[in-house]
This record gives structure tokens, C-alpha cells and sequence, in this order.
């Protein structure tokens, strides 16, 4: 029983098996390979991964393979480039990371593909686009270089394209730079499809996809004086069908939903989330973990999701006083606040996804766990990405946690989670139970198993 | 390319020497370097003219249908090359043959390069006989109509009006269902490309297919779910109105643009705000009277400062268009009283939209409105904390000047003048300089001598150098207006008299003072009183001025009579020439060579 998980309407318990992972296998980890974002494409064919080297690796699903039905098509490696450099801002004297904190795929528009990169300070636009022919004949040389003699030469020739082995190339398009003062922890395509967002600590840029040079400030909430600064933006994201409305989450635990339609800048919010807090769980430790750490709606739109330091919350986007549905991600980590504020852990910005009809939501936890939460069976489970379980179509077990008392068979000890190994970043494919799991340096690639 | 070009030429004796310059243009066709490629690009005509039109239609264009690969700047001007290439192929016979390059450009990611092969199809579709419109061209606007990608079907949108007439009725009630299936396409960006050519569409289409097709699509439009589309609809409103009988409008297209006067999104407002002068002359006079001008006043009482800026700056141009009838009653009753309330807007771009068309009512409602009704405004305006405000009002001056005079403003103006002669902002004093020669002209030469001419000359000495710079152009310009005996007797003592200047920055502007005021104040006032002042400074202590001082004789030579340049410039040029600073003698030997005295 335990481990079943409903997908939906499908009806059938979801068995995830293992099926593929990428990275070293080594334990010493390079910083350059952490990785920092993980996403599917609109289609699922495509998944692609930042890291803080600068990197953007992306994974094409390979054509379902005939002989082997029960093994579903595999991600292999498709393309990657170089998307950031290490930069330094020399009138103010800071370093900028290369690190890739987003990555957002465009609807696809033609036979190429489009994504924007963005660290810290700069968006970029890149064209992913396959190439199959070459173009072959000169007149003055051979094909390898060599001058031909020209006394030869009698008669004009075109060249003409041939087939060659496919080739894909990524090439930047756009650098949307200088938009930023602060940090930019988001970046949301609108979908009028040719807009986007970009959210840093204190105000969300709007931009067009096609014009560099110029942004529109629609949000701002830096204070005239900064020691008055009490609250910062954590992420912000487009709403997926109406193309005015946005939200964005504080570090108060609140969501703010924003209709572009009622003003140019959006300094007022139409709507404004929260949920009052219980005063029985107060403590020190109550607004740093209230800090919203990521938002996302759900694909039909109706509701949005929060993830903050021990919960999941949906809320629907027509109730503003209370989310509808509270998940507790690992509330046996409430005991333990005091020594992961000492060793930053409390922090940590977990992301959280909505699978592809809306009917269960994963979030990642410490120990390489990673929590599944149906919301129509309102049941959960605990999984772990692990090189333990790496055989093919291996089935993922269950985990468990001894909260307190005595631990049982099977059961894991709140104190012997390794707080070092935690999955920050999560992705559903768009339609399919696929989903790709983070862990520090390897991408885990889990899906449904098929009987 | 040198030795290559070299070994070409002395292989000499039977090839043809007139092809090597083309083997190299159709070689850098696919070079490394991104510049030859655009450099061969752009010489696509000499290659395919070398080529012949049949190697042209059988390999170039194959060629060039598959380089949509290359850098955007490369297809944009491939694009544009392939709209005038008929001849080139043989002439419209063939112009077929361009078509499934410019499909595949129709299809890329970046709009300039999709908007130029649209144009360039639009182009060639003319040269299309009846027949092959049919076979070719209307095929390829449905493939691109029913392609798998948004960039191909927004292509699509740009081409159904320029086949339209001229195919059969069958065809024509293909291209009208084509069209009608892109206005509900489930992207975005198809519906705003259809919503951009519903205008265009309208208009070659048949009268009773613009009632029963066009409207429903323009309504269907203009009440899509995405603002970026309904703010679109606006202007294909605006042009389908022009196509009905004026008694179709009120059912027809005015309940939608009723609508979107009052869209719940103020983009599509600001639209409507922007568009306002083109609806007024579609709807006509009736209309106007009955649903503009309330709609008009809601607009300028928007709550979105965008909108309100928006219509502000059609105040002028909607009052003018305004039935003479009644225009009056309107202005004084309805618009007026909004007006008023601009004035003090909260937000500083209303009131300077406001401020660049408000002087323009003046002629429309004659002297004494404007005196009663206009004028506590411009005043108020003159007095607007923020510059541009300010600025916008000055600059347009001249309006009012016409009407009542300008000796009604005067009093506010000087203070409002001053005030921005000596703002804190080099920019704002740049811009009030550009005024003053229109100021001088209107304020007239006596009033101009007691209260501005100061600020002219202190604007000479100002720290930033490009107001110094555009001082001096200043001098130029009232010189031009007020003549040279005007010069010789307020600014040219006082330009020459900086020539004594501790500030060797302040001695230089005397210089470039002369080199502007030389030409205007003629031979007589340049040789008797400028010239020895230039030839004093040819001494100075600094290398800069000196320099400057070769410069300025350059500059100045034209004006002076020959005797005086041989006699009086030479020698002070030679002596300059042997100075021991190397830009000095540059300059010098360069001042001697362009006025021929070597």
C-alpha cells in the first residue's frame, strides 16, 4: 500500500521506478557541477539543466524504442553550451557569479528552440536549432582549402547543400543586461508570448523578447530608506493563460497578485495572499521559515502553490484568507530549527512542481528525499534519489522518518539525515509521470513503471 | 585575396577574366566572416546576372532557399534582395521561382527578417500573372496559413489582402475562411497578427463581406480574452469604420469601440487615447458630437496616467477636428473644464504632454477666450515645478503669439525663462537655448536686449561645454534675426572683450564666438574687429588657444578679402606654423594649406 501514489484520472497507483542518471559518480563534488535549475520544455522532449559553472546542459528524449516497450525513451545529452561567464562590476566592485539560477523555455514558435538563462544579473535569449546540411563548393578552392589553379577555373559554380551528420548548435540571440540592481531569483514568459518577467530582491522588470535595451519596471517595493527594509521579493511567475496577471511571493509569507490591466505600474496588488499565523507555533525562527521560497500555478490556472521552509501550500486563486490545501513537506525538522539556522541550512530555497493534470504536487527535502503529495487522495509519500537504487526499472521505496519515540523497522532517525545532500530543484514532465530530481551534482531521472 | 586575384591573373590566357570577380562574390557567399556574407549578399543581383537566369532559377535559388541558417542581418538583406529579383529569373514569367526562398524566410524566428520576406512577397505577388497568383502564390499563403508554426501563420496574415482581388470567387471565399481561422488561432501572437491586418483585409474586401465576416472577426477581436489583442482591434476599428455608409457605424462598430474606450485594461484605453484624431475622422461629425466627446473627457480623467498622457496629447487635434458648428460649445463646455484639471495632473508626463498641444487651442478659440480661459493656464503651466513642463510651453509659443500677442505672457515668461537658463540640469539649460532664437523673434529686439541678452552671455562662460557650445551657435542664430549692426553694437564688444579672460576656457569661446558670428556679421565687422583680436591671441601662453587660433583663421579666411590674407594672415599663420607645440604647427600648416597661401 504504502508508495502508491494516484496520477490523476488514471486511476492506477503510480510505482516510480529509476531510469536514468546523469552526472559524476565520485563523491567529491566540483562547485562548478552543483546543480542550480532544472526544466522540462512545453512538450517534455526536452529537459534542461543550469549549474553554477555557467553551464546549461540540455537532455532530448530519445524516439520510443520498439524492442524494448517496458523501457520508456531515455533523456540523452542533446546539447550544451556555455551560457554565463564569471563577470565583475567594476563600479561597484562586485563579483558576478556565473551561476544559472532560472531557466524558462519559450512555446516554440519554429523548428528551433528558445530558452532564457539568467544569473544573477543578465537574462539571455539562446536559440537551440538542429542542422543537417552543409553547403559544398567553391570556386577558388577545393573543399579542403587548397587554392585551385585558376587557369582551371572556366565556369561559375553554386554551391550546393548536402546532407551531414545532424549538428546542434546554441547560439545566444538576445542579452536583456542591466535590468537589475539586486539579485534576480525569477524569470516567467508571459503568455502573450512576447513578454517576460524578471523578479530580483526588491522590484520585477518587464520585458519584450525582442528589445534589449529597454525594460518596464512594474513592480517596486525598495523603501526610500533601506534600513526600513523589511521584506524582500522571493519569486514571481506569469500567470500560464491570462496575460495581466502575475504573482509574486515575499519573504513575509505573503503572495501578491498583480493585474497589469488596472495600471501601468503595479505597485498595488489586486490580491493579496496570506494566511494568519498560528500563534501556538511561534518562535524565533517563525518569519525565516514563513519565507516563501518559490510559487508556481498550476497549469489550468485555477491555483497557485507555495513552498516555504516546512510546508506546501495550494491556494486557490479565487480565496485569498487561506490556502485550501496544507501539506507539511518535513515537520519533524520543527525540533531541529535552532542547528539548521546555525548551519544556514534554514535557508535553503526549495522549489516545488505540479504534475501534469494538477493532481499531485513534489517538493524536495533533505537526506536526497524528495516528497510526493497527492492532493485528491490527500496522501504522501517520501522517496529518495539515490545511487543505492540505480538499477534499471528499479522500484523506489518508501521512506520514513522516526519523528520521536521509538524508531521502527525501515525507519529513519531525524538525527542521521545528512543535511548536506538536499534536493532543491524539481521538474514534472508536462504530460508524462517522467520527472527529473536534483540532487547536489546528478540529475535522477525517475518515471512511472509500466507493467 | 591580393595573391590569389594576382594568380588568377597570370594564369591568364583562357580563362575569363570577368568571372574571377564573381567566383569570389559567390564564394563569400558562405565565408567565415559574417560581413562578406552580407557583403555578397547585398551584390545578389551582379551574381545572378553573371549567372544567367536559368543557373539563377536552377541553383542560386536552391541555394538560397536553404541558408536560413545564416546570422539575421544576412537573411534580412537576402529578404530584401529577393523582392526585386524578378528580372533577374526571367522576368514575371518565372517570379514563381522566388517563392520557396521567401517561404522558408516567411518562417524564421525574428520578426524583422519575417516582416522583410512578407514585404518582399507582397512586392512580387503583383508581378504574378492572374494564373500563377493562383497555382503559386495562393497555395503558398494557405501552406503558410496552415503551417505547423505561430511565425508561418503570422507571415500568412500580412499576404491574404494582396491576392485577394485579383483571384476567383472560389479562391476569394478560401483566402475569407483562411483569414477567419487565423483571427481564432489559439496563439497569441497569430491573433495579434490578424488583428493588425483586419484593417488592411477590410479594405479589398467586398462591401457585404465587410458586414457579415469582418465585423464578427473585429468584434471577436476586440473581445479577446488577451489585452495584447483587443488593443489591436482598436485600429482595424478605426479603418473598418472608414469603409461603411455612415448609418452601418452605430450598429455595426460602434458598440465595440464603445467598449474598448472604457476596456477594462488601460493598454487597450491608451489605444483608443492614441488613436482618437484617426476614429474621430472615421466616425464623422455626428458621432463625434453624440459618443467622442464623452469619451473623450473619460479618457482624460483616466485613472491611468499613461492614458491620460495619451489623450492630452490629442487635446489640439480633436478640438480642431471638432464639426465648426458647435466646436466652440464643445471646447468651452466639455473639454475645457478636463483640461483645466491636467493642469495640475499629479503625474509630470500628463502635464507635459499637456504642455506641448495646450497653446494650440489659442487659435481655435480666438483672443478673448484665450485671454480668459487659456491664459491663466499657460501661466500656471509657466510656473509647473517640473522643466519639461515648462519647455513645452515655451517652445510653442509662437501659437499664442498669433493670437493675443506676447506681451500678455511676458511678465510670467522672463521668470520662467530665467528660472530654466539657470537650472541645476545642463540639460534642461540646453534646451532653453534651442528656444532662444525663437523667443528673440517673437519677443522682439528691444525686450529681447533689456531682459535676455545677459542670459546669453553668461551662458558663454557656463561650466559645461556643451552649452557653451550651443551658446555660441545661439549668437549665431539672433545675429541671423536682429542683423549684423545689432551685433557689432550688444554681443561682439562682449564676445571679444572674453578674449582678455584669465580662464583660458573663457579666451577659446571668444574663438569659437568668432567662428560662428564671422560668416553672419560679414567682411567689415570680421577684419576690423574681430581679426586683431584673433591675431593678439596667437600669442597666448597656451598651446590650446593658440591652435585654436589657427583654426579660427581657417574657419575665418573665407570671409576676408585677399590682400588681407596675404598681407595679415600669412605671416601670423608662418609664425604659428614654427611653434614649438606640434598640434600648434598641425593646425597652422593645415590652415595654410586649405586657404592656398603656402
Amino acid at each position: 500500500m504504502c508508495g502508491g501514489l494516484r496520477a490523476g484520472g488514471g486511476g492506477n497507483d503510480v510505482q516510480w521506478c529509476f531510469s536514468q542518471v546523469k552526472g559524476a559518480i565520485d563523491d567529491d563534488v566540483a562547485e562548478a557541477d552543483i546543480i542550480s535549475t532544472v526544466e522540462f520544455n512545453h512538450s517534455g522532449e526536452l529537459l534542461a539543466t543550469g549549474d553554477k559553472g555557467g553551464r546549461v546542459v540540455i537532455f532530448q528524449q530519445e524516439t520510443e524504442n520498439k524492442s524494448q516497450p517496458q523501457c520508456r525513451s531515455e533523456y540523452n545529452v542533446y546539447s550544451t553550451f556555455q551560457s554565463h561567464e564569471p563577470e565583475f562590476d567594476y563600479l561597484k566592485s562586485l563579483e558576478i557569479e556565473e551561476k544559472i539560477n532560472k531557466i524558462r523555455w519559450l512555446p516554440q514558435k519554429n523548428a528551433a528552440q528558445f530558452l532564457l538563462s539568467t544569473n544573477d544579473k543578465t537574462i539571455k535569449l539562446w536559440k537551440i536549432s538542429e542542422r543537417d546540411k552543409r553547403p559544398e563548393g567553391y570556386n577558388l578552392k577545393e573543399e579542403d582549402g587548397r587554392y585551385r589553379d585558376a587557369a582551371t577555373i572556366t565556369t561559375l559554380r553554386v554551391p550546393v547543400f548536402r546532407p551531414m551528420d545532424l549538428m546542434v548548435e546554441a547560439s545566444p540571440r538576445r542579452v536583456f543586461a542591466n535590468g537589475h540592481t539586486y539579485h534576480i531569483n525569477s524569470i516567467s514568459v508571459n503568455s502573450d508570448n512576447e513578454t517576460y518577467l524578471s523578479a530580483d530582491d526588491l522590484r520585477i522588470n518587464l520585458w519584450h523578447l525582442e528589445i534589449t535595451d529597454r525594460s518596464f519596471n512594474v513592480v517596486d517595493i525598495k523603501p526610500a530608506n533601506m534600513e526600513e527594509l523589511t521584506e524582500v521579493i522571493t519569486a514571481a511567475e506569469f500567470h500560464p493563460h491570462q496575460c495581466n496577471t502575475f504573482v509574486y511571493s515575499s519573504s513575509k509569507g505573503t503572495i501578491r497578485l498583480c493585474d497589469m490591466r488596472a495600471s501601468a505600474l503595479c505597485d498595488k496588488h489586486s490580491k493579496l495572499f496570506e494566511e494568519p499565523e498560528d500563534p501556538s507555533n511561534r518562535s524565533f525562527f517563525s518569519e525565516i521559515i514563513s519565507s516563501i521560497s518559490d510559487v508556481k500555478f498550476s497549469h489550468n490556472g485555477r491555483y497557485m502553490m507555495t513552498r516555504d521552509y516546512l510546508s506546501v501550500k495550494i491556494w486557490d486563486l479565487n480565496m485569498e484568507n487561506r490556502p485550501v490545501e496544507t501539506y507539511q513537506v518535513h515537520e519533524y525538522l520543527r525540533s531541529k530549527l535552532c542547528s539548521l539556522y546555525e548551519n544556514d541550512c534554514i535557508f535553503d530555497k526549495f522549489e516545488c512542481c505540479w504534475n501534469g493534470n494538477d493532481s499531485v504536487v513534489m517538493t524536495g527535502s533533505y537526506n536526497n528525499f524528495f516528497r510526493m503529495l497527492d492532493r485528491s487522495q490527500r496522501r504522501d509519500v517520501t522517496l529518495e534519489a539515490s545511487r543505492e537504487s540505480c538499477k534499471p526499472r528499479q522500484v523506489l521505496k518508501p521512506r520514513r522518518v522516526c519523528a520521536g519515540g521509538k524508531r521502527k523497522k525501515d525507519e529513519i532517525s531525524v538525527d542521521s539525515l545528512d543535511f548536506n545532500k538536499k534536493i532543491l530543484h524539481t521538474a514534472w514532465h508536462p504530460q508524462e509521470n517522467i520527472i527529473a530530481v536534483a540532487t547536489t551534482n546528478n540529475l535522477y531521472i525517475f518515471q512511472e513503471k509500466v507493467n | 585575396r591580393t595573391k590569389q586575384s594576382l594568380a588568377f591573373k597570370m594564369a591568364g590566357a583562357d580563362s575569363d577574366d570577368s568571372l574571377y570577380p564573381i567566383a569570389v562574390l559567390i564564394d563569400e557567399l558562405r565565408n567565415e566572416d559574417v560581413q562578406l556574407r552580407l557583403n555578397s549578399i547585398k551584390k545578389l543581383s551582379t551574381i545572378a546576372l553573371a549567372l544567367g537566369v536559368e543557373r539563377t532559377r536552377t541553383e542560386l535559388l536552391p541555394f538560397l532557399t536553404d541558408t536560413i541558417y545564416d546570422e539575421d542581418e544576412v537573411l534580412l538583406a537576402l529578404a530584401e534582395q529577393l523582392g526585386n529579383f524578378t528580372m533577374l529569373v526571367g522576368g514575371p514569367e518565372y517570379v514563381h521561382c522566388l517563392l520557396p526562398p521567401l517561404e522558408s524566410l516567411a518562417t524564421v524566428e525574428e520578426t524583422v527578417v519575417r516582416d522583410k520576406a512578407v514585404e518582399s512577397l507582397r512586392k512580387i505577388s503583383h508581378e504574378h500573372s492572374p494564373v500563377d497568383l493562383e497555382v503559386h502564390f495562393e497555395p503558398l499563403v494557405k501552406r503558410l496559413a496552415s503551417g505547423d508554426w505561430f511565425t508561418s501563420r503570422t507571415s500568412a496574415c500580412g499576404l491574404f489582402s494582396v491576392c485577394y482581388p485579383r483571384v476567383s470567387s472560389t479562391v476569394k471565399a478560401e483566402i475569407r475562411q483562411h483569414f477567419r481561422t487565423l483571427c481564432s488561432d489559439d496563439t497569441p501572437m497569430v491573433r495579434r497578427a490578424a488583428a493588425s491586418k483586419l484593417g488592411e483585409f477590410a479594405k479589398v474586401l467586398e462591401l457585404e463581406y465587410v458586414k457579415s465576416d469582418i465585423i464578427s472577426l473585429f468584434t471577436a477581436l476586440a473581445s479577446d480574452e488577451q489585452d495584447s489583442v483587443r488593443l489591436l482591434a482598436v485600429e482595424a476599428g478605426v479603418s473598418i469604420a472608414t469603409l461603411l455608409p455612415q448609418e452601418d457605424l452605430e450598429a455595426l462598430v460602434m458598440p465595440t469601440l464603445r467598449q474598448a474606450a472604457e476596456d477594462k485594461s488601460w493598454r487597450v484605453r491608451y489605444m483608443v487615447a492614441d488613436k482618437f484624431s484617426d476614429l474621430q475622422k472615421a466616425v464623422g461629425p455626428e458621432i463625434t458630437k453624440n459618443d467622442l466627446v464623452p469619451a473623450f473627457q473619460n479618457l482624460l480623467k483616466d485613472c491611468e496616467a499613461e492614458v491620460r498622457a495619451a489623450a492630452a496629447n490629442k487635446v489640439k487635434e480633436f478640438c480642431e477636428n471638432l464639426p465648426e458648428d458647435s466646436r466652440e460649445t464643445i471646447i468651452m463646455t466639455h473639454i475645457l473644464p478636463c483640461v483645466k484639471e491636467l493642469v495640475s495632473d499629479t503625474n509630470q508626463h500628463v502635464k507635459s504632454a499637456l504642455a506641448s498641444v495646450i497653446m494650440g487651442l489659442s487659435t481655435i478659440l480666438g483672443k478673448d477666450n484665450t485671454i480668459e480661459h487659456l491664459l491663466p493656464l499657460f501661466l500656471a503651466q509657466l510656473k509647473d515645478e517640473c522643466p519639461e513642463v515648462r519647455l513645452n510651453i515655451i517652445s510653442n509659443l509662437d501659437c499664442v503669439n498669433e493670437v493675443i500677442g506676447i506681451r500678455q505672457l511676458s511678465q510670467s515668461l522672463l521668470p520662467a525663462i530665467v528660472e530654466l537658463a539657470e537650472d541645476a540640469k545642463w540639460r534642461v539649460r540646453l534646451a532653453i537655448i534651442e528656444y532662444m532664437p525663437l523667443l528673440a523673434g517673437q519677443l522682439g529686439v528691444e525686450f529681447f536686449d533689456e531682459k535676455l541678452n545677459s542670459l546669453c552671455m553668461a551662458w558663454l562662460v557656463d561650466h559645461v561645454y556643451a552649452i557653451r557650445e550651443a551658446a555660441t551657435c545661439n549668437l549665431m542664430k539672433l545675429v541671423e534675426k536682429f542683423g549684423a549692426e545689432w551685433a557689432q553694437n550688444t554681443i561682439v564688444p562682449k564676445v571679444l572683450g572674453m578674449a582678455n579672460d584669465p580662464n583660458y576656457l573663457h579666451r577659446m569661446t571668444t574663438l569659437f564666438c568668432i567662428n560662428a558670428l564671422s560668416e553672419v556679421c560679414g567682411q567689415e565687422i570680421t577684419t576690423k574687429h574681430m581679426l586683431p583680436v584673433v591675431f593678439k591671441m596667437s600669442n597666448d601662453q597656451v598651446a590650446n588657444v593658440r591652435f585654436n587660433v589657427a583654426k579660427s583663421l581657417q574657419k575665418i579666411g573665407p570671409v576676408l578679402d585677399s590682400n588681407c590674407l596675404q598681407t595679415e594672415v600669412k605671416p601670423v599663420l608662418e609664425k604659428l606654423a614654427s611653434d614649438q607645440d606640434i598640434d600648434v604647427k598641425y593646425f597652422a600648416q593645415e590652415a595654410i594649406s586649405v586657404l592656398s597661401l603656402a
